[in-house]
């Protein structure tokens, strides 16, 4: 028992002293989830954006000489146990934590007011709030890329080329089967705005989570008749979805997904049923792209790596997870120029480090991410900075890129994204920033 | 030797009737109230108050509503997280609607509209009992929330279903740090927990032990079956909703109605098992272990692997933490079905015999 306790105590002290170490460092929490449903999207992108952390680390020696530092923490995707993670991380390392990725759409809801008063940033790259593009109102919140709304507008886009432009979309019927969250529920007046516009008909049909029955649905789906069905799944509804389609015989070609549908672990456990299934992404898979050669070089060669199963290195959420990385970071150096270059920063300057952050072509092909993902300008008054689309088709065995990026429809979102967030703001009683006196 | 009451004499009726007879109980009491209300807030630093005690404080509630319901009145609940979700929601309502209210009384009226349900949703129980009560109470949970995703007026028209609670004013004081908010969250459960305490020792509490132990009985000797249930179903459901405002309010902030899920019914569930079935103590030191528990098992096992210098994967640990912890919880159950509440009693019954057991 003694041996325990003594155990205990040198290992209690030495976490303490492990925070208390050296000071030129920059902390960024890795609040993710390895266990439960949507464990393989958690550990997949969390081993991504650790991965790249630590390939700055190993080959550059940090940003300017300050190296990265994280430390996981189970959420276990859930909004209590990610907000005490949220606590916990938020005053490690010298400067506090840098900026949070929740991954979760609902985590990221239950961070907004936290995070703000605490002057942390949150980035929710590709989920949570859409309106939070609007950065006069939600001047800590970037839905960095691309958001829900942005990304449903690419594609209809897409949906209308195929049928041979966007005035063929007359009289079409699309079917829009989502999760039942806050997630799922996102981009439903959107579709229903562009049907307005385009005069296609769409019907919502709700999948109660975790969605590993939808039998009922995909006989709705078959009275229907559909023209195209986006699929607005998560985790273990998306193979559900393309074996449910299978058995009623709905092509999967005509089926677009969402990008938390398009992962290899989506479509892998589904089989032949997969083939031919779409999917947008807002990155691509691969370790072609000499960021993940120097990855597999500087990181795995070395027995470094985050994830296990090696053959998950390049995969959809892992490239994903890259790109965190290389957001994030960018964004230190773009903050670091400002405040103090070699020296890690605060929270609130990780703030105008995002808001002024700016990853042109040239830049990307510097990073060696040419084609990862798509070039970056985010500003006070977006917060999304970026809004193409790239999609991807399964071929059984890999995910072949058919379209180039595909812009999304801003003359449509961004009216409704203002409307959204002035309605939060008046609700709060917040008085939206004046992006022209921002520096 | 130190906790024993001899010599201490009661005179009066209102003595012998105290919630704590025992002289020194009251002093452990009275000074744990000092702790909690005192030394906490002011030694605290932001990530206990607001990431572990205040949703502990909100669990227990959540529990002891349960307790009543079931450990009481002896009816099996699955429907927990459901009124906990009424109350959430109709809390932002009354905030929203009628600010003029103030946020205490909104508190209050949506535990009120949380009783209303459950009462609605108690009537099965007129009829049947055990499993089929709790497969009955199923219902509820899956209707409430289906009615809070579909019924645009609940979440005031929000796109993705999703609330954010108000700032907590109250005459014109705000409530917005971490402290504060602790604050209120313990005032309102310590006022809640003594006022459930002496309505258990109360004749309604009195008719509901009668109705768990043999309601047949009950019945027999003149307690009303049909009163006795649905204000047992009242009373468990206003401090659920209660408990489920002050989780939107003092604890998450924005919730969304997928929070309320019937896991987190099961989990409180857990809660009263594992602390004791039939008890308000029962009820906090349960939700102490289902909510610190994981928690203190995920620190543990990073210091371990600190200060054993060698990377176990955060994988192993996380999965690791869940056996860990389903393996305790059977290991309890085995040792003390009673829950951790007998345990405490016990010891309470050895100190008081120590040092000289016979």
């Amino acid at each position: 028992m003694k041996r325990i306790i003594a155990a205990g105590t040198v290992a209690l002290a030495t976490t303490f002293a492990g925070t208390a170490a050296a000071q030129n460092e920059q902390f960024v929490p890795a609040n993710f989830y390895w266990v439960g449903p949507y464990a393989p999207g958690g550990s997949g992108f969390g081993g991504g954006m650790i991965d790249y952390f630590q390939l700055l680390n190993e080959r550059d020696g940090g940003i300017n000489g300050v190296k990265l530092t994280w430390e996981k923490c189970e959420t276990e995707y859930r909004n209590d146990r990610g907000v005490e993670c949220y606590e916990r991380s938020k005053n490690k390392g010298p400067t506090g934590a840098t900026v949070i990725h929740p991954l979760s759409t609902g985590i990221t809801y239950s961070l907004i007011e936290k995070a703000t008063a605490d002057k942390i940033p949150v980035i929710s790259m590709g989920y949570g709030r859409t309106d939070a593009a609007d950065g006069r109102v939600f001047p800590y919140i970037f839905p960095l890329i691309t958001t829900y709304w942005s990304q449903n507008t690419a594609k209809i886009k897409f949906i209308g080329m195929k049928e041979g432009g966007m005035d063929k979309l007359k009289g079409k019927k699309i079917v829009n089967i989502y999760h039942d969250s806050a997630y799922g529920k996102e981009t439903i007046p959107v579709l229903d705005a562009q049907a307005k516009k385009y005069g296609f008909q769409v019907t919502h049909i709700a999948v109660p989570h975790p969605g590993n029955e939808q039998q009922s649905q995909w006989l709705q789906v078959r009275q229907i008749r559909p023209d195209w069905v986006i699929l607005r799944g998560w985790g273990v509804m998306n193979p559900t979805a393309l074996k449910a389609a299978a058995k009623v015989g709905f092509p999967r070609t005509k089926i677009v997904g969402v990008w938390w549908s398009g992962a290899e672990e989506d479509v892998i456990p589904a089989g032949d049923a997969a083939k031919g299934y779409i999917a947008a992404g807002f990155n691509l898979p691969g370790t072609s792209f000499p960021v993940m050669q120097d990855l597999l070089k500087h990181v795995y060669k070395k027995g470094k790596g985050d994830l296990e199963d090696t053959s998950r290195v390049g995969s959809i959420y892992h490239t994903r997870g890259i790109v965190a990385g290389i957001i994030t970071t960018e964004a230190i150096r773009t903050a670091q120029n400002r405040f103090g270059k070699g020296k890690p920063i605060t929270g609130e300057q990780m703030r105008w480090g995002i808001e002024n952050l700016t990853i042109d072509e040239k830049r990307l092909k510097q990073l060696g991410a040419t084609g990862l993902m798509q070039p970056l300008k985010v500003s006070c008054m977006d917060h999304e900075g970026g809004g193409a689309v790239k999609f991807i088709q399964w071929d059984g065995k890999k995910w072949n890129v058919i379209t180039d990026w595909i812009a999304s429809d801003q003359s449509l979102v961004r009216p409704m994204v203002e409307a959204s967030a002035a309605q939060y703001a008046k609700e709060k009683g917040i008085t939206p920033r004046d992006c022209s006196k921002e520096k | 030797m130190l906790y024993r009451e001899a010599g201490q004499f009661k005179s009066t009726y209102a003595q012998d009737l105290g919630i704590f007879p025992i002289r020194q109980d009251r002093v452990a009491f009275w000074l744990l109230m000092l702790v909690a209300f005192v030394a906490v807030p002011l030694l605290g630093d932001q990530y206990w108050l607001s990431a572990i005690l205040t949703p502990f404080l909100i669990f227990a509630l959540a529990a002891l509503g349960l307790n009543i319901l079931t450990g009481y009145a002896g009816q099996l609940s699955l429907g927990t997280a459901a009124f906990m979700a009424v109350g959430a929601f109709m809390a932002y309502n009354f905030v929203l609607r009628m600010p003029w209210l103030g946020v205490i009384p909104s508190f209050i009226l949506a535990g009120l509209c949380a009783a209303a349900v459950g009462v609605v949703f108690g009537l099965p129980s007129l009829r049947i009992k055990g499993f089929y009560l709790a497969v009955a109470t199923l219902a509820c949970q899956f209707f409430v929330l289906w009615v809070i995703q579909r019924w645009g007026w609940i979440t005031n028209y929000s796109q993705s279903g999703v609330i954010t609670a108000q700032e907590i004013v109250i005459f014109g004081y705000a409530f917005t740090t971490p402290a504060q908010k602790y604050l209120l969250t313990l005032a309102i459960v310590v006022v809640m927990a003594l006022a459930a305490k002496n309505l258990m020792r109360s004749e309604t509490g009195r008719a509901f032990m009668a109705v768990r132990d043999m309601d047949v009985a009950a019945s027999v000797i003149g307690i009303p079956m049909m009163k006795t249930k649905l204000l047992a179903f009242a009373i468990s459901s206003f401090y659920c909703g209660v408990a489920g405002a002050l989780h939107a309010f003092t604890y998450l902030g924005t919730v969304e109605p997928e929070a309320y899920t019937l896991d987190l019914s099961f989990r409180i569930l857990f809660m009263i098992i594992i602390g004791g079935v039939g008890s308000i103590m029962g009820s906090f030191l349960g939700a102490a272990f289902i909510i610190l528990f994981p928690i203190f098992l995920n620190i543990f096992a990073g210091g371990i692997s600190h200060a054993l210098g060698v990377e176990i994967s955060h994988a192993v640990v996380s999965n690791l933490e869940l056996m860990i912890f389903g393996g305790l919880i059977i290991f309890f159950l085995i040792v003390e079905p009673h829950g951790f509440a007998r345990l405490w009693q016990i010891a309470k019954e050895k100190l008081r015999l120590w040092p000289f057991p016979h």
